[in-house]
């Protein structure tokens, strides 16, 4: 059966990006276990030789012509954002303090 | 009927609104005045009432249908829905219409464009009433994992309506509305029809646009019609399908007619059409009551003059594996973009001096996303991690490319195949709340399709005798001939509408003053 302990979680949890509490680790850890637990059959199922599927519709590389069409203006694309300034996304800062 | 003769606009199919409007027996701005008096009278909030919606836009809709009204009155209707109002599953944007996905993330966010298929039903005349419930970007299978409160099953109110749309097919049951717009990645669309007692088609996957669409798993997310006849579903299905340049994975050929083959299947005859009954989706674990409503039609066809076989699809036992891989996988990448740097929610760090983009984004992260969404983000980052990824992520995708070939077997033999759309009945608000797997089990007759792009229709087949709860039928076609899920669904529909003398939804509760 596979596992997945509380400090793995926390590692994954760190990996996505998402500060999960101690309550949290605790109650995701053993449902994540037993969900995996699951899915875990799957492993076996398919041979070596049946390849695997991406997407339903066998198609690729679809074009267009690339003309010009109207977008949006920067005062639209800035509209949702939580801090903006002279036209621009404001951000937290992005660099450590050693860089 | 009877409800042709009823002076309460809501309870008429949106076929009738549409013949009313042409006959100049109703205005645009009287029906959808109507719906909206119906969603004061019975929508409520989080607390009381079907909760369908999270945001009406009664000025917008009156709005719209005015416009509807003059373009009628100068001859220029611009198509047979112009004027019939409609509801929009809150995962689609909305140009200047709140658009929220049930996430604390994205409240308030206006996004500053429409989805194709929202211009398309506005361009097609259809006011907006507003924007419909759902679990949090379409995780769930109750609308119990939206950030807003769940939605109730009109049939009872202490019962789940289904998910992720359980918004949708609520508002559709209750006459909120007459159609809605849903999404369906897993059984999203129809799940919430088959309890509801409603009608929902998922179509070919790449059969109607998904621009505009908040992303849950490209690779199965499909957007599709939320109605109460099958004849209404397919008139909104020629609405919003189509090709759409926007949409790289949109089909670029000339769809069938779906009106046209939901009034043949009106006609009631299933005469050399041979229907496929799938073994695998009964059995253990499913409701008997289910399978005994599920036969019954299945009986009804047969004396409409359909073959019946049973068809074998031995790799849709692994489906509910495949998908519980793919999804998380493909929404872990898909939910990334909520960084809380140009739109959305933006939490601080507490105790943390000037903190750094990474700190906001996990803070903000933390408190945006419900418990749900971050069950499947942290499985799928798993199931992509190096060393886990061959195990899992590649052999789902082997195990899709099984089923497809199930599909193709099938279908070498029969036009369509048949299930009970889920294996119960409504259950209880919080009964499977914090029990993910047996959540997940609620989709495991609609999984398939979504694997493999086919297109499904769940139509309501009666009242389970336990609980006298609705219960779905499920119509699955190949790829693009959805008309057959059109023809075989209305036959089912009249074949068994005539046996109950009324429409099933005649013998939901009314609801009346269910918001106070």
């Amino acid at each position: 059966m596979p596992e997945i302990t509380r400090d793995e979680v926390a590692h994954l949890a760190t990996l996505a990006r998402i500060d999960l509490s101690d309550a949290e680790l605790d109650h995701l850890a053993p449902q994540l276990s037993v969900i995996l637990d699951s899915v875990a059959s799957i492993s076996e199922v398919a041979s070596a030789d049946v390849p695997p599927t991406s997407h339903p519709l066998p198609l690729t590389n679809v074009f267009r012509e690339d003309v010009v069409v109207p977008g949006l203006t920067a005062e639209q694309a800035l509209a949702g954002a939580p801090e903006s300034e002279q036209q621009r996304f404001s951000v937290p800062r992005i660099l450590g303090d050693e860089q | 009927m009877s409800a042709a003769t009823s002076t309460d606009w809501t309870r008429r199919t949106a076929a009738e609104m549409a013949d009313a409007l042409a006959a100049g027996e109703v205005t645009s701005v009287e029906l959808t005045q109507a719906h909206l008096d119906r969603i004061a009278e019975v929508d409520g909030d989080a607390a009381a009432g079907v909760h369908a919606f999270l945001h009406v836009d009664a000025e917008g809709a009156l709005a719209q249908a005015r416009a509807s009204d003059e373009r009628r009155a100068a001859g220029e209707p611009r198509g047979t829905l112009d004027g019939v109002p409609i509801a929009v599953k809150d995962v689609l944007a909305t140009e200047g219409l709140p658009t929220t996905c049930g996430s604390k993330i994205l409240e308030g966010w206006v996004p500053p464009y429409d989805a194709t298929v929202v211009r398309r039903i506005r361009e097609a005349g259809l006011p907006i009433l507003g924007k419909t419930n759902m679990d949090e970007f379409a995780m769930g299978s109750s609308t119990e994992h939206s950030a807003y409160g769940p939605t109730r099953n009109p049939w009872d109110l202490d019962r789940i309506p289904g998910g992720s749309g359980g918004g949708s097919a609520a508002a559709v049951a209750a006459f909120e509305a007459p159609l809605a717009l849903g999404t369906d990645t897993g059984g999203s669309i129809r799940q919430p029809g088959a309890v509801t007692g409603t009608v929902g088609v998922k179509p070919t996957y790449g059969g109607i646009s998904r621009y505009g669409l908040v992303a849950l798993a490209n690779s199965l997310d499909q957007v599709g019609p939320v109605t109460r006849t099958v004849l209404d579903s397919a008139l909104l299905h020629e609405v919003v399908g189509g090709h759409d340049p926007l949409d790289s994975t949109s089909v670029d050929q000339p769809l069938p007619s779906f009106v046209e083959a939901a009034r043949q299947g009106a006609g009631k005859d299933l005469t050399g059409v041979t229907v496929g009954v799938i073994s695998e989706l009964r059995g253990e674990g499913w409701q008997p009551g289910v399978l005994a409503r599920f036969d019954e039609a299945v009986e009804r066809m047969v004396a409409a003059g359909a073959e019946v076989v049973e068809v074998s699809c031995p790799s849709f036992v692994h489906a509910l594996a495949a998908y519980y891989l793919i999804l998380p996988a493909e929404a872990s990448s898909n939910l990334a973009k909520f960084d809380a740097m140009r739109y959305g929610l933006r939490v601080l760090p507490e105790g943390v001096d000037a903190p750094s983009a990474e700190e906001v984004m996990r803070a903000t992260r933390d408190a945006g996303f419900g418990d749900e969404v971050k069950r499947r983000i942290i499985l799928g980052t798993y199931a992509l991690s190096s060393g886990y990824y061959d195990a899992y992520y590649g052999q789902a995708q082997k195990v899709r490319t099984l089923i497809s070939r199930d599909f193709e077997a099938a279908f070498g033999q029969v036009d369509v195949l048949l299930s009970p759309t889920a294996p119960t009945t409504a259950f209880r608000l919080g009964e499977k709340l914090d029990d993910p797997l047996a959540m997940y089990l609620n989709d495991l007759a609609t999984i398939p399709a979504n694997l493999a792009g086919v297109p499904g229709l769940s139509v309501p087949c009666g009242l389970a005798e336990e609980d006298g709860l609705p219960v779905g039928l499920q119509v699955l076609a190949p790829a693009l001939a959805d008309d057959r899920l059109y023809r075989v669904g209305a036959a089912v529909e009249a074949l068994l509408t005539e046996e109950w003398g009324g429409a099933l939804l005649d013998r939901a509760p009314e609801l009346k003053g269910a918001a106070q």
